[in-house]
């Protein structure tokens, strides 16, 4: 084990060695990051999810608008593209101003979801829409069942049932 | 070394005290929540100015919460690489925290079981972490701060997506539940991709001890959940508190059982080679000495080794990073010069027990 013989400083991990024409033996022994420099190799993947972030806007290209590109959003001026180049949204008005190709982006990352079940902000009075408050009955209702909890299965049915017909 | 951190170096801290349920394989316990702060643009768009008032507002809000006593407020951008360096191998900052750019803070109580990152990917990421596996417990906590933080600031929130987050992985719910599983027997054994099974299958990824992009060293692994939009917080804990957690912790204690049965002398010549390798190496890389700690920590569970005492052995987990190591020596070390201190540290450590 050497250093790598360009930087000198990183332990040499690539090793190379090629015959020229001549017959020549050439040997490399690099770092990865000089090596990826050179070309030699393919950088990592940075990480999970930026993987997923890639996977999703490959899928976007692929659904979204044609004139996606030209989309901006009038709160915080990212376009679209910057936000796909970079994996970061600019501001929260973002989710509404790139809905229509955000949703299916945030569909495949989230396992086909598109509505928030769970906490909300009490200060804010942000109450439960009652389709929220279905979606999280019933999910509930499935887990009692599963439980073999009759009797709180059967309250969660009756509350659905109400919610439902108003 | 400026305060706090002296102090720090020689504290165990919440994640390596080795307790807590299951905690011969379940190493800790950690949530974390992503926040915004509504009327601000998220980081990428905020300018030096903005980012400075969004860490002030936020800073504030944690001051007046006053849920725990004796939190230590960090201004991160301030720190000394090796400072940064120490708060990411304690986990009280994530890598990305500690490289960021800008005005950005980290308040941390006073065993390091809550953290508020200020200015991360988000204007707040919070995050509590418990020895074993304390799910429910750390969920209360985490939801606690948060319940704090949300009467003091209001919270990006929107009616069909839930938190607003940067970066769309994170949307809904803004919850990462983060499990760290030793599991030295299924690599022993080869059957590590029982466990990428059991985690896929819930949707839930492996990643190694500092997170994500780090490689598994010393046969740390974490489980967290990647879906965050869709499914109520207590349904995800549920998830791992009742399937994916128990299921790999069987896994390990039956390899390890398999291994006393079958192969004993493998397995105690890989113990005593390093527990023999700790006590008596002149130099000793941050990889070798995991790899080592971690074989000698099983030996002491499983009954095999029974020289040693396992708070040593959690202790040296973290003392032995490169930049506890440089902290506890006083001064900064290049490559060689860690790697002689730390084989050093091990031996004198060792040779008290």
């Amino acid at each position: 084990m050497g250093l790598c013989e360009n930087c000198k400083k990183a332990q040499a991990t690539f090793h190379l060695m090629n015959i020229t024409r001549e017959g020549e033996k050439i040997e490399r022994h690099l770092c990865e990051r000089c090596a990826i420099e050179e070309g030699l190799v393919q950088a990592p993947k940075q990480n999970f999810s930026m993987e997923i972030i890639e996977n999703f806007i490959e899928s976007a290209k692929s659904s979204g608008p044609e004139n996606q590109s030209d989309m901006l959003c009038d709160e915080c001026g990212i376009s679209y593209v910057e936000f796909r180049n970079q994996g970061l949204l600019g501001c929260p008005n973002d989710y509404d101003a790139f809905q229509d190709v955000l949703q299916p982006l945030i569909e495949r990352a989230h396992d086909g979801a598109t509505q928030h079940i769970g906490k909300t902000p009490s200060t804010l009075g942000v109450e439960r829409t009652p389709q929220q408050e279905i979606r999280l009955l019933k999910r509930q209702l499935d887990e009692a069942v599963a439980a073999e909890d009759y009797e709180r299965a059967a309250k969660l049915r009756d509350r659905i049932d109400t919610l439902e017909k108003s | 070394m400026k305060q706090p951190f002296d102090g720090l170096v020689r504290n165990d801290g919440e994640w390596l005290r080795g307790d807590g349920p299951m905690h011969e394989i379940v190493i800790s316990t950690r949530i974390r929540l992503a926040r915004n702060i509504a009327g601000f643009h998220f980081l990428s768009r905020a300018d030096s100015e903005m980012r400075a008032e969004i860490a002030e507002t936020v800073q504030a809000a944690v001051r007046k919460a006053g849920l725990l006593n004796d939190f230590t407020h960090v201004d991160v951008d301030q720190l000394e690489e090796l400072e940064r360096n120490l708060l990411v191998e304690r986990q009280l900052v994530s890598r990305q925290h500690a490289e960021g750019i800008g005005a950005r803070k980290v308040v941390f109580d006073e065993n390091e079981a809550s953290a508020v990152m200020i200015n991360e990917e988000d204007h707040v990421r919070i995050q509590v972490m418990r020895s074993g596996l304390q799910l429910e417990q750390a969920w209360e906590q985490i939801n606690a701060v948060d319940d704090a933080l949300e009467a003091r600031l209001e919270y990006a929130f929107h009616p069909q997506y839930g938190y607003l987050t940067a970066c769309p992985t994170n949307l809904g719910t803004g919850i990462r539940v983060s499990v760290m599983l030793h599991l030295p027997a299924l690599r022993l054994t080869n059957e590590l991709e029982r466990v990428g099974r059991a985690a896929k299958d819930l949707k839930l990824a492996v990643r190694g001890l500092f997170g994500e992009g780090t490689e598994a060293m010393g046969d740390f692994f974490q489980i967290s959940n990647q879906i965050t939009l869709g499914c109520e917080e207590t349904a995800i804990i549920r998830a791992f508190h009742d399937g994916v957690i128990p299921e790999i912790v069987e896994y390990e204690k039956s390899a390890r059982a398999a291994l006393l049965d079958k192969r004993l002398y493998a397995l105690d010549d890989k113990l005593f080679r390093a527990y023999g390798a700790l006590q008596n190496a002149r130099l000793m890389s941050t990889s070798e000495a995991m790899q080592y700690l971690s074989h000698v920590r099983m030996g002491l569970h499983i009954g095999r080794l029974k020289t040693v005492d396992l708070q040593t052995v959690n202790q040296l987990f973290i003392q032995t990073q490169p930049a506890h190591l440089q902290a506890l020596e006083g001064q900064r070390l290049n490559g060689e010069q860690r790697s002689i201190a730390r084989a050093n540290l091990i031996r004198d450590r060792l040779s008290r027990n």
